[in-house]
Formats: structure tokens, sequence, C-alpha cells
């Protein structure tokens, strides 16, 4: 237990202090959220109504591009050699680093959905709805995410490939997540349905992801 | 006769290279009749002719799935048995999914033209054999992503599985998201709802592309067989030439 909460511990501070790796998510989200009204139009009804799906895929987007070095920058030095071997269950092991990723990358993003909330025109209930919807669906993308990162790092590709691999399989929590949002603010469905579906899905990834990547960094790296 | 004993390359190409005649002719035979039974089939009284592209577009969106059952049960004996042709069933297995899934596409989009309309729609079932098509590239991508096979077995065999959980979960949510395809015609309760004289050459066109995968999947095992030789042989070639 305590080489687990070292292990979150020591990942957390890694992404504060080291090139600035939890902020550097919210300003690629605010980068994709400001460039949203170039594309679509300054026309504050239609960001109003598509507020929640933009959110939605500058979070997918970020925590995506976050991704890429959860294993990465741990294989270079070595130290994902000594996790992989040590006594600590791989697949708890693998857990930890998705939460403490997740606790890095993840919840800043959540923090700074409102201040983007006010940019695309969202009112209150419809920010807190969609800062919600992330609060419980991103952990989903965060552990089914790490499935790719655990490929892309023993394959030591990158980049492109773990996008292509990751994207099809975050379309559920997408679907869901923005769905609920959109039941909150604007009805007819109940916010409940969709919402505990949401739920669903994050404890579901939350099982397979860390075995899916724990079988592939132990079968891939040598 | 078990599946290990097909753990030897060598007894696989002898075993393959008597079968896999007979299994080409039984698909010619089987897919000419099927065509010919699918060209005298009635038109259909509301959608006249076009109702005969129901006959390629159904085998291959089944197949679609299909494939990617078999390429997970390859996952599992790459993962789980370690059997030495598991990857190879996999690798080879891919590309004619992607393809079948790509023909479903198609044939549906051109039966979807004269019926719906529109060559694309936001369905559900359109969508979702979308993201299979995807997927297989992905999957196809990984595997010529790395130059090791051992290698790119084992992590294509991981996401095989977890695309094996994930494609009913995305299935069923995008079936959620928005819906106009029709339901379930023929696997369904209560026994099938479509007419005999559609569904005997249906079936028979099902067989017959079943059949149509299994030889063609034969035989890209057989050609990456021979390719993995090629290749080590050239190793050997190399690696005496720098001695």
């Amino acid at each position: 237990m305590t080489a687990l909460a070292a292990l979150i511990r020591r990942d957390i501070k890694i992404a504060v202090r080291v090139g600035g790796g939890a902020l550097i998510g919210v300003l690629f989200f605010l980068t994709v959220t400001v460039l949203m009204p170039f594309a679509i139009g300054p026309d504050l009804a239609l960001l109003t109504r598509l507020g929640p799906a933009i959110l939605w895929l500058g979070a997918l987007l970020a925590s995506l591009l976050t991704l890429d070095r959860l294993f990465t920058a741990d294989h270079e030095d070595g130290s994902l050699d000594l996790i992989v071997m040590g006594r600590t269950p791989l697949e708890l092991a693998c857990a930890a680093k998705a939460l403490a990723h997740w606790l890095a990358a993840g919840v800043p993003l959540i923090v700074a959905t409102p201040a983007l909330g006010l940019l695309l025109n969202l009112d209150a209930t419809a920010t807190s709805a969609v800062a919600l919807t992330l609060l419980v669906g991103t952990p989903a993308l965060t552990f089914t995410g790490m499935i790719g990162a655990a490929l892309a790092v023993t394959l030591h590709r990158g980049g492109l490939l773990l996008a292509v691999l990751v994207l099809p399989l975050s379309i559920p929590v997408l679907i869901f997540g923005v769905a609920a949002s959109q039941a909150a603010i604007t009805g007819p469905l109940s916010f409940g349905t969709p919402f505990s579906i949401l739920c669903a899905l994050s404890l579901v990834s939350l099982v397979i992801g860390p075995f899916a990547a724990a079988a592939s960094l132990r079968h891939g790296l040598d | 006769m078990t599946l290990i004993d097909l753990a030897n390359p060598t007894k696989f190409l002898s075993l393959t290279a008597r079968v896999l005649p007979w299994l080409a002719g039984a698909t010619a035979i089987l897919l000419l009749i099927g065509f010919y039974q699918a060209a005298m089939a009635p038109d259909d009284y509301q959608q006249g002719a076009t109702v005969k592209i129901m006959f390629i577009h159904v085998p291959n969106a089944w197949l679609s799935m299909f494939v990617w059952g078999v390429m997970s049960l390859a996952a599992l004996g790459t993962l789980v048995w370690r059997h030495p042709l598991a990857d190879v069933a996999a690798k080879a297995a891919a590309p004619i999914g992607a393809a079948f899934t790509f023909l479903a596409l198609v044939t549906g989009s051109l039966w979807g033209r004269p019926m719906w309309g529109t060559y694309w729609e936001w369905d559900a079932r359109l969508t979702s054999v979308l993201i299979l098509f995807l997927m297989y590239l992905g999957l196809m991508a990984l595997w010529r992503a790395v130059d090791d096979p051992s290698r790119a077995a084992r992590a294509a065999a991981v996401l095989t599985l977890v695309g094996a959980l994930n494609l009913p979960i995305i299935k069923f949510s995008v079936e959620w998201w928005n819906t106009l395809h029709q339901p379930a015609a023929v696997i369904r309760m209560g026994g099938p709802t479509l007419d005999k004289a559609f569904l005997i050459p249906l079936l028979v066109m099902a067989v017959g592309f079943s059949l149509l995968f299994v030889t063609l999947h034969v035989a890209a095992m057989r050609n990456e067989i021979l390719r993995r030789r090629v290749r080590s042989l050239q190793m050997m070639q190399a690696s005496q030439q720098a001695a």
C-alpha cells in the first residue's frame, strides 16, 4: 500500500514539476476552446448550443495528448522496468499510475471548465452539468487511454498511433458525456440515465484498463 | 488431429496445401449457386430490384463482426496458449476483416441512396460499423508499426481483446445515440421475419461468403508463414555475408 502511495505521490510530483505537465493540458484545452469560435463563428446562441460538445471534445483531446507521457518517461529512465519487476502487482501499479495521471492532468481540466464555459456563453446549470459529467467521465478516458499508452511504449511508437488506437474506444464515453450534459441543459430526456451509464463506463474501464495495460507491458517489454 | 498438431508450420502448410483447393472449389460453387438464386429472387414489393443488394450486404456485415471474433480467439491463442500460429492467424485475418467491413459499408451506402435518399446517414448501425472499420485499420497500423512479429503480435492481441470487450459497448451506445436502420430480421426471437424466397439465397450467400473468408484466411496464413521464412532466410544470409 505504501508502495502504491509512493508511486502516486512521485507521479504527481513529476507531473507538476517537470515541464509544467498538468498545466500544459489545461493550456491546450483553453486553446482548442478558443479556436472553436473562429471556426464556427462568434454566434453566441450557436456557441451555447454547441458548448458542451466543444468542452467534451477539448477535454478528450487534451487528456489524449497528455497520455503519451504516461509510461514513456518511466521507460526512458528505466523506472518502468523496476515497476514491472517489483513485488507490487503490475495491475495495481498501473492503476496507481493512471490515478496519479488523472489527478495531475484530468482534475485541472475539470477545474478549468467553468472559466471556459463563460467563453462559450454557458449558464451556471450548463457549466456545472459539463463539469460534473467530465468529473465522472474523464477517469474512463484516462483508464482506457492507458491501454494505448502501454501499447505505444512497448512498441516505441507514440503520438498518432496512440490516437488512432484510443479514440475509437472513447466514443461511448463521448456519447454519454455529451448526452448527459445536453439532457441537463435542454431536456427532454432525464439527466440520470446517461449519467449513470457514464459512471458505469468509468467503473468498467477502471477494471479493464489496468489489466490490459499490465498485460501489454508484461508481454511487450523485454 | 488437434489444434496443437497444427502448431508445426510445416505440417500446417502441407495440410492446408491439400485442403485449400477443396475449400476454394466449395466456395466457388456455393457463391455461384447463391448469386444465381439471388438473381432469380423476386423483387421486393416496396424496394424493387435494389433489395438484391441485401444478398451481398448482409453476409459482409455478418462477416465483419465474425472476423473480429476469429481474431479474438487467435489473440487468446497468442496470450494464453502461446500457440505459434495464433499470431499468424490474427495478422492474416485483419485485412480480410477490414475488406469485408468496407464492402458492408459500401454496399450499405449504395443501398441507402435509393431507399433512404442518402449515401450516408449518421445512423446507429452504420456508425458502429464505421467505427469497427476504424478499429480494423488501427489494428493493421499497429501490426505495421513494428518490425518484430512476435512483439507486434502480443500488442495486437491485447488491443484485439480490448476491442472485443468494447465493441458491444460501442454498438449499444451508438444505438442509444441515434437509430434509423431496420432491426435484425433473420436472427431474432420467434424465427426469421424474412420471406423464404429471400431467406434461402441469403443463407446460401452467407455460407458462401464465410467459406470465402476461410479460404482467403488460410491462403493469407500460408503467405504469412512463407513471408516469415523468407525474412529469416534473408537475415541468415545477411549475417553470413557480414561474417
